[in-house]
Order: C-alpha cells, then sequence, then structure tokens
C-alpha cells in the first residue's frame, strides 16, 4: 500500500490527513496555515467525505481563540475533531489547550511552525510558537519532510484517540508548509485502518449528552485541585508507548517505520547533534557525507517532543557519544538554554545518575540556536556543528547561520562546503508574481513528480512586496530521493523571466559552470549581448553558460495571455533542460494545462495551447562571444545621497542579500526610522500618467486617490521656477486663492505602479478627442529620465502652506504632503488612498496603531516603510502590535499621550512664575481644533522649550521633556475588517465605548485580503471567498450601524470614488470629535477580482446600488447628528455585483444558489437602505418625557 | 379561419413569433407567450463574444494574483468546474422544452467559424427545435472586401448545418450590396429561412459626459418597411421561409408583412412596450381583419401583395423611390 506517488505541499498533505481524520473543523486564517483550512472548506463545499464516510463540518470563526474553543466544544460532545494554525494564533489557542489536556480530550492542532511575533513580525517558520505551548499538557509531534507530515498528522490522530492526549502535530513553516515534494501517498485504508474504532466509540461515549448527563468545567479548591491534576499521570506515562504503537502499525501498513527519537548514523559516532523539524533533512545530507568521509557523527530526529521519553532518548544514543550539540530552533531569552537543550540536559542527567544511560562518561552537551524566521540551514552549518564539538571547548548557546558580531556566539560556516547529490538537477526561476511563474513552475515539478521515474521538489520565494511582487522559484529533480530542505544555491538551470531583473538582481551567482541561462528578452538571439549588464556577460562567460533567450511576452500577445509569460517560460524549460522528450513534455504540459484550466472553458485551455505551439520557434541559443563587450554596468539600488544606513544594511536586503548581513547592522529594539521607501526606486510601472495641462482642470482628484502618492501637486512662485528642468509642465493656477501661481501635477515615474486608477478617476476629456483625458497613461521607459528630473526638482519646490489652502476641498487636501508614499501594496489599492489622506491631513501630529493585516505588511514590511515625515522632521509614529489588539493598543497611546498633556499642564502652573503669566495662559487656554491653533501652540511651545533651557529643575527637565504634548495629537488605529468584524471586534467595541479621543479607521474590503480573500464578518451575501466556498449565505454585519447606537460615537461610511469630498469631510471631522470615532472604508480589492484601474468606479456603483449607503453620525451636532450622504438606489444590486468575479464566479459554478443568494443579497440592500433613510426621521434632540 | 403556417417546415398555429430578447429568459414569460397565442418562441441569443469573454475574464481574474505573495497562494477558493458558455442556456432550453409546447427557436449569435457548429449540435440535443443563426458582423477593417464578409456568413452557416439536423434559419442584416443574391446563396448554403432583418443596435453618444452610451431605441410600425420590401422582392424567389422581422407591432403590420409573402412576423419591442399580452390582442386583430376582408387563411393572403404579384413589381425597386419623391410633389 501507499505506493502511488503524489507531488504535494506540506499543507495539503496534513490537510488530507486532518479532514479524512475529522468530523468537526474550526478554522481560522493565519500564514503559513491558512491552506490547510481553505482546502478542508473547499473539500467540503465539494462533498468530499471523510474516512468515515461522512462530509465534515467545516466552520470558519472569529479568531484562533474561537477556533480552538469551537474544537473544544466539538471534542468535549465526542467528535473528532481538528484545527490549523501557527504563530500568534497558537498562542490565542493557549486557554483552551490546557483545558483540553487537563480534560483528557483527543484532538489534534495541525501547525505549520511559524516565528512569534517580537520585535517584528515574521511569517516565516520556526518553533518560537511550538515552545510556547510546551506547559499544555498537549503531546507534541514533529515532522519534517513532505512524507513525515503525511505519515506523522495520521500517526497524530490516532494516538490522541488511543492515548487521550491531546496533540499538536507540527512541521516548519513555508519551508515544509509550502514546499512541494514527491511523496507516497497515504490512502483512505490506511488512514481507517490507522484509526482504533474502540478508541473512537470511547471518546464518542465519554462526549456529553443529556441522554447520560455529567458536569464538567468544575471549579476546585486548594484541598482537592492539585491531587486531582496529578490524576492524569498514568496517560502520560503511557502516551509514548502508544505514539510509538501507533508509528509500528503505520510501519507495517506502509513500510515506512518511525520512532520517537530515530538515530542515523553509524553505532560508533562519538558526536551526535539533536533536533527536529525540516533542517534535520539538510542534516542528514552532511552527516552522509561526513561519515562517508571517515568522521564518526550521528543524529537524532525528534518526533515526540512531548511527552519527553528519557528513556527512548537516552536508548536512541550510541554507547560511544561523547559529544552532544542540541539545535534549538527558537529563542528563550534568559533561559539557563533553550527548551530543547534543557531537555536534553536534563534527560542525560537523570539518566546517568540512575545509571541508565549507555555511555558511562557523561557527554559534553551544548545547545544552540539556528534558523530562526525559517534563516536558511544548509548541510554546511551542520558541519560547523560537528566541526565545533570536535573542540576541545566548543561553544555553548551558539548560534549558526548568522554572524554575530555583538556577542559572538555564531559558529564560522565554510559556505563552499555542499553535500547535495551531484545527480540532482537545480534550477532557479526569477519571475514576477503577476507573470504566473510560480503557478507555471508547480505544475512542472507535478509533471516531473508524476510523470518521470525523478524525485521533485519545488519551493518558492517572495519578496514582500504585493505590487510588482518577484518570485524566485527553487526546483531539483533527480533520481535520489531529496533531502535539501535548503535554497538551490548552484544552479545548473537559472531562468529570468523579467529583462529588468538583469540590472537588479545578481541571477547568475548561484550559476555552476556550463549552467544554463534562460532569458526572457525583447531582444533577438543577434541583439540580446550587447544589452546584458557588464557584469552578467562576464558570469555568462568565465561560467562558459549557455544562453538561450525568447520574447515571451510578444508570443502571449500573439495568443491571448496578456501578461502571463507562464506557459511560454515552462515549455521553454522543458525544451532546454530535455528532462522528457520535446514532444512528450509538450504533451505533458498540455495534460497539465487541461486539468488546470480546463474547468475555466474550452477558450482557456486553447489559448494556453496556443502558447506552448507558438513557443518553439521562437526560442533561441545565443552564440556568446569571447570577451566583455557591454557598456551598461549595475546601476547602484540606492541613490549616493541615501542615509547611511539605507545605503548599507536597507541597500543590502534589497538586493536579496539581507542574509550576509551581521548582528551589528541592526537596531536592537525593533525602531526603525521612517520614510524609507523614497530609496528604493522600483521601476515596475510600464506605464505612467502624462499630463495635458490644456485640458486640466486642477481638481487634484487623481492625487487623492493615488494610492502610492505617486503624482502630486504644488503651487509655487514663479520666481523658484527659473532653473526648471526644460520638460517640467507648468500652468497658470486656476482659481483665486493662489492667483499669480503657477500650478505643477507630477508624476514620481520610478515610484508610480502604473495603475491607471488616477487617469480612470480624472473627470476632466479632452475636447478634441473624448478618450483623451487631463493625464493619459504612457510608456514609462522612454519618459523615466526626464520625469525623473522633473520629480526631483518638484520635491526641491517648497510645500504648499498648510493655513493657505482650503483643506475642507478635494483640491485644498491635495496640496498637502502626503507623509505615507511609495509602499508596497497593490497596483491600484483601494486601502491606501485613506491612509494617505489620513496623513495629509493630520500625519505632523498623528500617532497610529496598526493591526496586522495588508495595511501593516504595506505599512512596515522590511526593508522600506512607507510612513514619512516633513521637513520640521515631524511625521506619523507608527506601531503593529497583534493582529486582535489595534484598537486597545492605541488606545494605550490616548492614555499616554493624555496624561502627558495634563502632566505638562500641571507643571506649566507649577512653573509659571519662572515661564512668564503670559505665555503659561496662552499655553494653557490654547484653541487647537484647527490647524491654525496647533500651528500657534507648536509656537508657544517652542517659546516654552527655550524658556525651559535656562530652567535648572527637575519640573523643568520634566516640563522640557512632555512640552510637546501641549500640542494637540491625533491618534489612530487602522486595519482591515478582519480585525474590525471579527477577532479584534470586542477590543474595537471596548474603544468605541471608552469616550477617550481615538479614532479607528477600518478599511473595509470585505474580506481577509493579506491571507488571501478569507471571509470575515464583512463578506456580502452571495460573494465567493475562501472559507466560503459556496457563497456566502448570511448578510454582512453593520459596524456603523452598531457603533451609532452608542450615541457618543463618531461614525462615518465612506467610499472615496462615489464621494470625495464626503470622505475628506468625514475624515475631518472624526479628528475633531474629542471622543471615540469610527470610520468604516470601503476599499475595493484584487480579492474582489475587478480591473483594480476601476476601483473607484466600483466604489460608486456600490453606493449608486444602495449597497453601500454613504453616512455621517456626528454626535458634535447633536441636533441633527446623523445624515444619509447618499441617494437612493438607482440601479439594481447585480449592476455593481456581477462586475466582480467574487459574486460571479458562484453564478457559473452554482446558478441556482447564485440566484437564491443574489435575490437575497438585494433584500439585505432595500432593508439597509430602508434603516438608514428611516433614521433620517428620527429626531435625536427629543428630551425624555417626564411626568 | 386558419391561421397555421409553416415556418423552417414547422407547422405553427399562426404566424405570431416573439423574436430572441430578454423576455425568454424566464420560463414564466415564455409561458404567458404562449398562453397569448405566440406560435413558436425564439430565444435570447446566446453570443459568441460573451461566452469568450466570460471565459478569459473568469480565468484572468481567477488566475491574475495566484502566487503573488508568500501570504495568499491565491484570493479565489477552488471551484473546480464552472458552467461557462453554453451550458446556461442549454439548461434553459430544457427547461423551456418541458414548459410549453410551441416550438422553441435557438438562438446563436455568432461571427466566427470556431467551435459554434458544436454549440449549434449541443442546442439541437437539448430540444431545440430550430437554430437561428444571427450574424451580427459590423466589418470596421478598411481592408476587408464584401466578398470576404459574404464569405464568412456562408462559412458560419456551413459550419452551423453541418452541426445539426434541425432547420436552420439566418437571421441577418439589410446591409448587402446585392442582398438578393446574399439571401439566395445562403439558402443554396443550407438555409432554411431568413429572417429579415436584425435590427443593429445603433450606440448614441452623450456631449456632456463625452461617452458613447448604449441604449436601445424600441422599433415603431415604420420600422417594418424594410423588411416588407425584401420579403416583397424575395417571396417566391428562394426555397426557404422567411421571417418578417422589425416594427411588427399591430395587425395591419401583420397583415402587412404576410400580404408581401412573410411566413411568420416576429415582434419583440411591442411585447416590451405594452407586455406580453399584446401578443393576444395582435392575433386576435389579425384574426378579425382577415375575417374583414374575407380571408379563409394566412395561406390565401401570403405573398398576394409580393412583387411578382402586385399589378406593378417596379414599385418595390427603384421607382418606388422616384413615386416617393413625386408624391411630395
Amino acid at each position: 500500500m501507499g505506493s502511488r506517488k503524489v507531488t504535494i505541499d506540506g499543507n495539503t498533505a496534513a490537510a488530507q490527513v486532518a479532514y479524512r481524520c475529522s468530523e468537526v473543523i474550526a478554522i481560522y486564517p493565519i500564514t503559513p496555515s491558512s491552506g490547510m483550512g481553505e482546502m478542508s472548506d473547499e473539500w467540503a463545499a465539494q462533498g468530499l467525505r471523510n474516512a468515515f464516510g461522512t462530509v465534515p463540518n467545516v466552520v470558519e470563526m472569529q479568531s484562533e481563540a474561537g477556533a480552538a474553543a469551537a474544537v473544544h466544544g466539538a471534542v468535549t460532545t465526542g467528535a473528532m475533531s481538528c484545527t490549523f494554525t501557527a504563530s500568534q494564533g497558537l498562542l490565542l489557542m493557549i486557554p483552551t489547550m490546557f483545558k483540553i489536556a487537563g480534560e483528557l480530550t483527543p484532538v489534534v492542532f495541525h501547525v505549520s511552525a511559524r516565528t512569534v511575533a517580537t520585535h517584528a513580525l515574521s511569517i516565516f517558520g520556526d518553533h518560537s510558537d511550538i515552545m510556547a505551548v510546551r506547559s499544555t499538557g498537549f503531546g507534541l509531534l514533529a515532522a519534517g519532510g513532505i512524507q513525515e507530515v503525511l505519515d506523522m498528522a495520521v500517526v497524530a490522530h490516532a494516538a490522541t484517540l488511543d492515548s487521550r492526549i491531546p496533540f499538536v502535530h507540527f512541521f516548519d513553516g513555508f519551508r515544509t508548509s509550502h514546499e512541494i515534494l514527491k511523496v507516497d501517498d497515504l490512502p483512505d485504508e490506511v488512514i481507517r485502518k490507522m484509526l482504533n474504532e474502540e478508541a473512537v466509540l470511547a471518546h464518542r461515549a465519554r462526549g456529553m449528552s443529556p441522554d447520560h448527563p455529567v458536569l464538567r468545567g468544575t471549579s476546585q479548591n486548594p484541598d482537592v485541585f492539585f491531587q486531582i491534576r496529578e490524576t492524569i499521570n498514568p496517560y502520560y506515562t503511557a502516551c509514548p508507548g502508544i505514539v510509538q504503537k501507533a508509528m509500528d502499525r503505520l510501519g507495517e501498513l506502509t513500510g515506512r517505520h518511525y520512532h520517537l527519537f530515530d538515530y542515523l548514523g553509524p553505532k560508533d559516532a562519538e558526536r551526535v547533534v539533536v533536533m527536529m523539524g525540516s533542517a534535520a533533512d539538510a542534516a542528514e545530507e552532511a552527516l552522509a557525507k561526513l561519515n562517508g568521509q571517515g568522521e564518526k557523527v550521528g543524529l537524532v530526529k525528534v518526533r515526540l517532543y512531548r511527552p519527553f521519553s528519557v528513556a527512548d532518548f537516552v536508548a536512541a544514543l550510541p554507547t560511544t557519544t561523547k559529544a552532544i550539540a542540541v539545535l534549538d530552533r527558537t529563542k528563550e531569552p534568559g533561559a539557563a538554554g533553550e527548551p530543547m537543550y534543557q531537555d536534553v540536559c536534563t534527560a542525560i542527567g537523570e539518566a546517568m545518575a540512575e545509571g541508565k544511560t549507555p555511555f558511562r562518561a557523561m557527554p559534553r552537551i551544548i545547545g544552540g540556536r539556528y534558523g530562526l524566521s525559517s534563516k536558511e540551514f544548509t548541510p554546511a552549518m551542520i558541519k560547523a556543528v560537528y566541526d565545533e564539538l570536535s573542540k576541545s571547548t566548543p561553544k555553548n548557546h551558539f548560534t549558526v547561520g548568522i554572524e554575530d558580531d555583538v556577542t559572538h556566539t555564531s559558529l564560522k560556516v565554510d559556505a563552499t562546503w555542499e553535500a547535495e547529490s551531484p545527480r540532482c538537477v537545480r534550477c532557479l526561476f526569477y519571475g514576477l508574481g503577476s507573470d504566473g511563474t510560480v503557478g507555471a513552475n508547480k505544475n512542472s515539478i507535478k509533471i516531473i513528480g508524476e510523470e518521470t521515474d525523478n524525485h521533485a521538489q519545488g519551493y518558492f520565494v517572495y519578496d514582500s512586496k504585493k505590487a510588482g511582487a518577484v518570485t524566485v522559484s527553487h526546483l531539483r529533480f533527480g533520481p535520489d530521493p531529496i533531502k535539501s530542505t535548503y535554497l538551490v544555491n548552484r544552479a545548473n538551470f537559472i531562468a529570468c523571466h523579467q529583462w529588468s531583473f538583469l540590472e537588479r538582481y545578481d541571477m547568475l551567482g548561484a550559476a555552476v559552470k556550463g549552467a544554463v541561462f534562460l532569458v526572457n528578452s525583447p531582444y533577438g538571439k543577434d541583439e540580446v549581448w550587447d544589452q546584458l549588464p557588464q557584469e552578467v556577460q562576464k558570469d555568462i562567460i568565465d561560467k562558459q553558460i549557455k544562453l538561450w533567450v525568447i520574447d515571451a511576452p510578444t508570443i502571449a500577445k500573439a495568443t491571448g495571455m496578456g501578461t502571463r509569460i507562464n506557459t511560454i517560460m515552462q515549455t521553454c524549460f522543458f525544451a532546454i533542460s530535455g528532462i522528457l522528450p520535446r514532444d512528450e513534455a509538450i504533451a505533458q504540459i498540455k495534460k497539465a494545462i487541461k486539468k488546470t484550466y480546463g474547468g475555466r472553458g474550452e477558450e482557456v485551455v486553447k489559448k494556453n495551447y496556443q502558447a506552448v505551439d507558438s513557443t518553439l520557434d521562437g526560442l533561441f541559443e545565443v552564440k556568446v562571444p569571447a570577451s566583455v563587450t557591454s557598456k551598461l554596468k549595475r546601476p547602484p539600488l540606492v541613490p549616493a545621497q541615501a542615509p547611511e544606513f539605507v545605503k548599507t544594511t536597507l541597500a543590502t536586503i534589497i538586493a536579496g542579500n539581507g542574509d550576509s548581513l551581521p548582528v551589528s547592522a541592526f537596531p536592537k529594539d525593533g525602531t526603525f526610522a521612517t520614510g524609507t521607501t523614497q530609496w528604493e526606486k522600483r521601476n515596475i510601472a510600464l506605464e505612467i500618467p502624462v499630463l495635458d495641462p490644456e485640458t486640466c482642470i486642477q481638481c487634484g482628484k487623481c492625487v487623492l486617490v493615488c494610492p502610492h502618492a505617486a503624482i502630486r501637486q504644488k503651487v509655487v512662485d514663479p520666481a523658484q521656477l527659473k532653473s526648471a528642468p526644460p520638460t517640467l509642465k507648468m500652468v497658470d493656477f486656476k482659481g483665486k486663492e493662489f492667483a499669480g501661481m503657477k500650478y505643477i501635477l507630477q508624476v514620481a515615474p520610478e515610484d508610480c505602479t502604473g495603475c491607471g486608477l488616477c487617469v480612470d478617476f480624472c473627470p476632466a476629456k479632452n475636447k478634441k478627442e473624448a478618450g483623451l483625458k487631463a493625464i493619459n497613461m504612457r510608456p514609462q521607459m522612454p519618459l523615466r529620465e526626464a520625469e525623473r528630473t522633473n520629480y526631483e526638482f518638484f520635491l526641491s519646490l517648497p510645500e504648499v502652506d498648510r493655513l493657505a489652502v482650503k483643506q475642507d476641498t478635494v483640491k485644498g487636501v491635495s496640496f498637502l504632503q502626503p507623509l505615507f508614499e511609495y509602499s508596497g501594496a497593490c497596483a491600484g489599492c483601494g486601502e491606501t488612498p485613506y491612509v494617505k489622506l489620513l496623513t495629509q491631513l493630520f500625519g505632523d501630529r498623528a500617532v497610529i496603531g496598526n493591526a496586522t493585516g495588508c495595511s501593516s505588511i504595506y505599512g512596515g514590511n522590511l526593508p522600506t516603510t512607507p510612513y514619512t515625515f516633513n521637513k520640521e522632521g515631524r511625521g506619523v509614529a507608527w506601531s503593529n502590535s497583534l493582529f486582535e489588539d489595534a484598537a486597545e493598543f492605541s488606545l494605550g497611546f490616548r492614555l499616554t499621550i493624555d496624561k502627558f498633556a495634563v502632566q505638562a499642564q500641571e507643571l506649566v502652573k507649577k512653573l509659571e512664575g519662572q515661564l512668564g503669566d503670559e505665555l503659561c495662559k496662552a499655553l494653557l487656554e490654547a484653541d487647537q481644533r484647527d490647524e491654525a491653533g496647533i500651528f500657534a501652540q507648536r509656537e508657544r511651545v517652542e517659546t516654552l522649550k527655550q524658556k525651559l533651557k535656562k530652567v535648572d529643575s527637575s519640573e523643568g527637565r520634566m516640563l522640557m521633556s512632555l512640552a510637546d504634548y501641549l500640542v494637540r495629537k491625533s491618534v489612530w488605529a487602522l486595519g482591515g475588517d478582519g480585525w474590525a468584524y471579527d477577532i479584534g471586534y470586542g477590543g474595537l467595541d471596548h474603544v468605541l465605548a471608552s469616550g477617550r479621543n481615538i479614532n479607528l479607521l477600518v478599511l473595509d474590503t470585505e474580506v481577509y485580503s493579506n491571507t488571501g480573500g478569507q471571509m470575515s464578518k464583512s463578506t456580502p451575501r452571495g460573494a465567493v471567498a475562501k472559507f466560503a466556498a459556496a457563497g456566502k449565505p448570511v448578510a454582512k454585519k453593520d459596524l456603523a450601524l452598531l457603533a451609532m447606537t452608542y450615541g457618543s460615537v463618531y461614525v462615518a461610511r465612506v467610499a472615496m470614488g462615489a464621494n470625495d469630498l464626503h470622505t475628506v469631510k468625514a475624515f475631518t471631522e472624526a479628528e475633531a470629535w474629542d471622543g471615540p470615532s469610527l470610520i468604516v472604508a470601503y476599499s475595493h480589492c484584487i480579492a474582489h477580482g475587478i480591473d483594480m484601474a476601476r476601483g473607484m468606479q466600483q466604489q460608486k456603483a456600490a453606493v449608486e446600488t444602495g449597497y453601500w449607503p454613504l453616512m455621517r453620525y456626528n454626535p458634535a451636532k447633536p441636533e441633527a447628528p446623523y445624515s444619509l450622504d447618499s441617494k437612493a438606489p438607482k440601479m439594481p444590486f447585480v449592476d455593481y455585483a456581477y462586475n466582480e468575479t467574487r459574486y460571479k464566479m458562484l453564478s457559473k459554478s452554482d446558478p441556482a444558489r447564485a440566484k437564491k443568494l443574489l435575490e437575497e443579497a438585494q433584500r439585505d440592500v432595500a432593508t439597509r437602505w430602508g434603516i438608514y433613510e428611516a433614521l433620517t426621521n428620527v429626531n435625536f434632540t427629543q428630551k425624555p418625557e417626564t411626568h | 379561419m386558419d391561421l397555421s403556417t409553416t415556418y423552417l417546415g414547422l407547422k405553427l398555429k399562426n404566424p405570431l413569433v416573439p423574436s430572441a430578447s430578454p423576455l425568454s429568459q424566464k420560463v414564466d414569460a415564455v409561458r404567458a407567450m404562449e398562453d397569448a397565442g405566440a406560435a413558436a418562441v425564439v430565444m435570447y441569443s446566446v453570443f459568441e463574444e460573451q461566452i469568450r469573454h466570460e471565459q478569459h475574464e473568469l480565468d484572468h481574474y481567477l488566475e491574475r494574483d495566484v502566487g503573488n505573495s508568500a501570504e495568499a497562494m491565491s484570493y479565489f477558493p477552488d471551484l473546480g468546474n464552472y458552467k461557462i458558455g453554453p451550458e446556461e442556456y442549454l439548461e434553459h432550453i430544457r427547461k423551456l422544452k418541458a414548459a410549453v409546447k410551441i416550438p422553441v427557436i435557438a438562438s446563436l449569435n455568432g461571427v466566427t467559424v470556431g467551435g459554434w457548429a458544436d454549440y449549434a449540435a449541443k442546442m439541437a440535443e437539448a430540444g431545440a427545435d430550430a437554430i437561428e443563426l444571427n450574424i451580427y458582423y459590423l466589418p470596421t477593417n478598411t481592408k476587408l472586401s464584401g466578398a470576404e464578409v459574404e464569405q464568412r456568413y456562408l462559412d458560419v452557416l456551413k459550419a452551423v448545418r453541418k452541426a445539426v439536423k434541425v432547420p436552420v434559419a439566418v437571421k441577418l442584416g439589410p446591409y448587402f450590396s446585392s442582398l438578393a443574391n446574399m439571401a439566395t446563396r445562403l439558402v443554396e448554403a443550407g438555409a432554411n429561412g431568413l429572417v429579415l432583418f436584425n435590427r443593429f443596435y445603433q450606440p448614441d453618444i452623450d456631449l456632456e459626459k463625452k461617452e458613447v452610451t448604449p441604449n436601445v431605441i424600441l422599433s415603431t410600425s415604420a420600422s417594418n418597411r424594410l423588411p416588407m420590401r425584401w420579403i416583397a422582392i424575395l417571396h417566391g424567389k428562394l426555397k426557404a421561409s422567411l421571417a418578417a422581422s422589425s416594427g411588427v407591432h399591430t395587425a395591419e403590420d401583420v397583415a402587412k408583412l404576410i400580404a408581401v409573402g412573410a411566413d411568420v412576423t416576429m415582434m419583440t419591442s411591442a411585447l416590451l412596450k405594452h407586455g406580453i399580452w399584446h401578443l393576444a390582442t395582435v392575433r386576435e386583430g389579425f384574426e378579425r381583419w382577415l375575417e374583414q376582408h374575407e380571408y379563409k387563411s394566412v395561406q390565401e393572403l401570403r405573398g398576394s401583395m409580393s412583387q411578382k404579384s402586385v399589378a406593378d413589381p417596379s414599385t418595390f425597386e427603384r421607382a418606388n423611390y422616384m413615386k416617393a419623391l413625386a408624391s411630395f410633389g
């Protein structure tokens, strides 16, 4: 059994087992575990049955805490249940985990182990989350590669039933959860045989039921709690044996044998490494090579980490063991050592004391950290560990894989040492997220894995940007099993899918001698050579690289593939690599196309086929000259005038070489300077907006909607334009406030993403050619140089006087300097225009607490970050704490600021005599409701500071440190609907009820956008989302209406694309209200499946159909707080909904359900409108009647 | 009164047939047409571009951001197979066939040979009694000759004709250099009937918004002059049925068009304007008209005023124009 080969990733492996072993599955999205929940939901929607012949109940919860609680309820009532999570999600489950384990209830949590956020969030893998749940009483079962995920998953489900101990089955986030590998399938019959029916029935019988009532969850007292806590001991004692039996049963059924601790290496090894997870596979590679060279080294792979069986552990060690290194993929600051190191020390210490070790002398034991946040772990690093163990005084508490030049913990690694099989073919593909490279490579690896005898592995690396994201695919295949759980660093085949990468990335650094380099080139085989940068030419010549070119975009265009060149590049790969005969390769590619796209119709399959068929005629090998001839050199990644930290540290990260940076290169507490995106010029726009000054009406709308602050306007005194570059466009300002001045509308050519939102939103049409507007998209390349100069000049011009512009107009606001610029958000993002507006209005005095999600990723992901400061050095102070706590976190800001303000005022009063009555009075009584008032107060504070310099007292120094708090600050909590409607709703609600002056901005995309579009309680009825694959059957929550019920909360529901002025007013009013404010902002999103250039039009449609009524509730106007700000619906909901794939796809997959849900959704719209309209008749000033 | 007629070889109880329109998207509406006396129904058109577009559009949005981010492998769940293309339409044919007794004519609107023949076959399989091939083609390519355009019509027809056994009608526009010749060639290529004419949608523009504004203007009785003339000319010259479409609003319109030689008259605008029950009014009015004018059957009226039957055949030709001019004097 089990001989069928499948090529799958770790999440799929875990989900396949979990689904088949469960009756109830509670899910919640969190990277990198989301895929497991998504698959479970899809399978349930498709009616796929589990090992017991029934479709599991799959339900999404509002948080991981909710998922754990739901699972707790399910197992308490006797169901077989599981959930999936990682990192913070697992931490949120901890309280429930103690309960589940304390009650001896079987359940399995499948965890793609991920870094717990500390000084920073990281989505990548390590064991810090696992180590945080050690004390819960859950069993902890580790899987290494994908095969082990399948196997350990079923062992966990079997053992939990047999032992009554709940289990966390974990595997490394990304490295295992997202790696694709050819493995043996685990058929249904194996799963069915692994699950002991008696144990299932016993579990069910223990389930609470009114038919045999019992009571759990008592509260106990000092007299008995302790004793009762000890009753569980026999179960923990028995557990390791039960797990081993389950492993043995699996071995009998599949031929794959595992032990609690698997020892690899010679029996007489002296140096032994102990570790768990995926890196143990890389260690295995090193081990084989080292022992082949005559060394005597061993490796213990830990599988059952909890309950930790001391006896089994020591029994696994060779009798000759002299030195042990324990590698922990976590960091526990302040501890005597990392957790597994301590376990090993304790185990060996105990066993030695009891004389139960296989060796007489106490071995030397050292511990080290590796692989935090998916840091690479290579065979060369494990060799460094073995080498360290050879030393007479090996370093303890070491690190490996980084250079620690601060506390000098790191081991030296010989990076040239490798242990990979020379028979393994290694390939690297550099692509854009949007060109389909990853998808094609996933297909390729499946073809190689499933259609040839080769072993195959695929792993995919993404950069942190959402627009213009670069992806690198790492593929391996060959006759031997692949244990290389690290990136390809020596490649036989390298493909560059985007020409522009040649000047940005050193792709050939990894090329081996004689490697193939395939370039997607706009230049033909005879012209391409001279277009390559010198560095590339040199590598090609030195390494005798075979160069191939293809003009993929031309073929893609001709065959209707648009920008997706995946099929074409994939065909080239197969054609050149020769892994299959060409005809067979093409047949297999076509088979994969049919399988992947067949469900979308014949036309789609046909165009892909045509692309495949047209490819080979355009693929050419280039005759490589003998010498470097190019005049081109790779330009520096950041300009010379950038700050030192940017030029050294950040530029290294931008170049993709962050691994090489030592510890000393970084700040210690996660604090970074702002305003760094300006130094990372990404040049991702194919086209940029070009102004037609004749047509422009200077309305500022393009500036307002630009998601990346890449189109800006200024008015300037003509005298300042004498040295203007020749191509800078300037016209007379239209209007009275800046009469006689010049108006400039300027694009940032290298920061623009080319989304086209500005052009679509531009209201001015050319009189002579109606298809043209005041700005029109034109190719970036020919304009880049001139516009770069223009933009630099534009930035050097003074900012417009904030007090001179009309801040209650769109035109006026668009003159204000954005303090949020060039973020990595998607091209055409619907959220960032609101964030930018916030910073234009209040950025110089704003502090933002940001919920985790898209806005925290584009807001704070390294290398460069978009929040910035003005010429006075004032700007947004920003932090992200967690997903769930942004409202409370930000409230904390407010509490501090208020306290500091009061303290400052108290000190001003105290020091009145020394500071002068007049100044103090003015400081204390300042009216700061508008910007003029704030400016005046800033000046007073400056005077105060000057005076304080002469006050030499503790109170004087205290006041100096608090003086800035005499100026009003603006506190904001930002996040998406996942935060506001679901996981953070409790906190958000509490903060709304706090009465404090805090502003909550909900960037409502109606799904969890960052994790890939999972349903939230904001998702509308009838829309398809992940976790709502069959279309959401219930209406969305009306957050604005709920908040309004307090009466003391400023509430606005806005949609910039429908009414931009309304949005501006709402932001201003919300900020001005001295109490809590909530703005719910419609944010179009790629997860809606729309043309992002038309996002603002879609916002308008949402309002015009009545789906998204615009409203405000302003407690500052008690006589008439409520206003309904949009008109009655003038078109049916369907006219809006069916512009979006999220709705439309259901009409194609399940037309009857789509029709029903659409009708209901239309009713939702009518009802909502009815409520909002009825509220216009409410008399909010009514006094209570008295009798 | 014998109102019966034959269209595309189908025996119809009268010559009133609702033409392709969104009305037929609802089963209840088609049932109402039958109750009002419709002798057959032409279903709404399934458009070639629409099917192609829907497939490409869905593929585009499902695929656009796949593999773009480490956190989001995609943005939509995989729903497997989508019912894109004719499936929904075929299902509707089945529903209509189950709901009504009158013949159901499926309408296929396409301009390329492509996979259309297959769709036609599937429509016939689903129960369509005939196929109306609506060739809506606006040749804007300045290098494309009239002959090439005509050939395209013939190729599309032949492909469909080859694919199905049920009758095929071609609905075409009046804009051919030699319509009579074109009609003849279509019939030779296998058309069992011609529907005259397709009222091409003519876009308007909004001067304020500087936009092209699609809006459909319903026909009036005046619109039937064009089919009237050509049916009069073609009657008796082709071995094929002739359907009059455009401007059929009143019993008199029906009478006129039958008189010039139409086998059936097709209406949509009148039904959209006055409701489906208007068809009953027209049918009754037509029957009354026949009685008043002492016709015993539709058969007797048909072609009585076609070109070959009128006293001066040239009145349907250029002289007609001259006469019209003269009458102004």
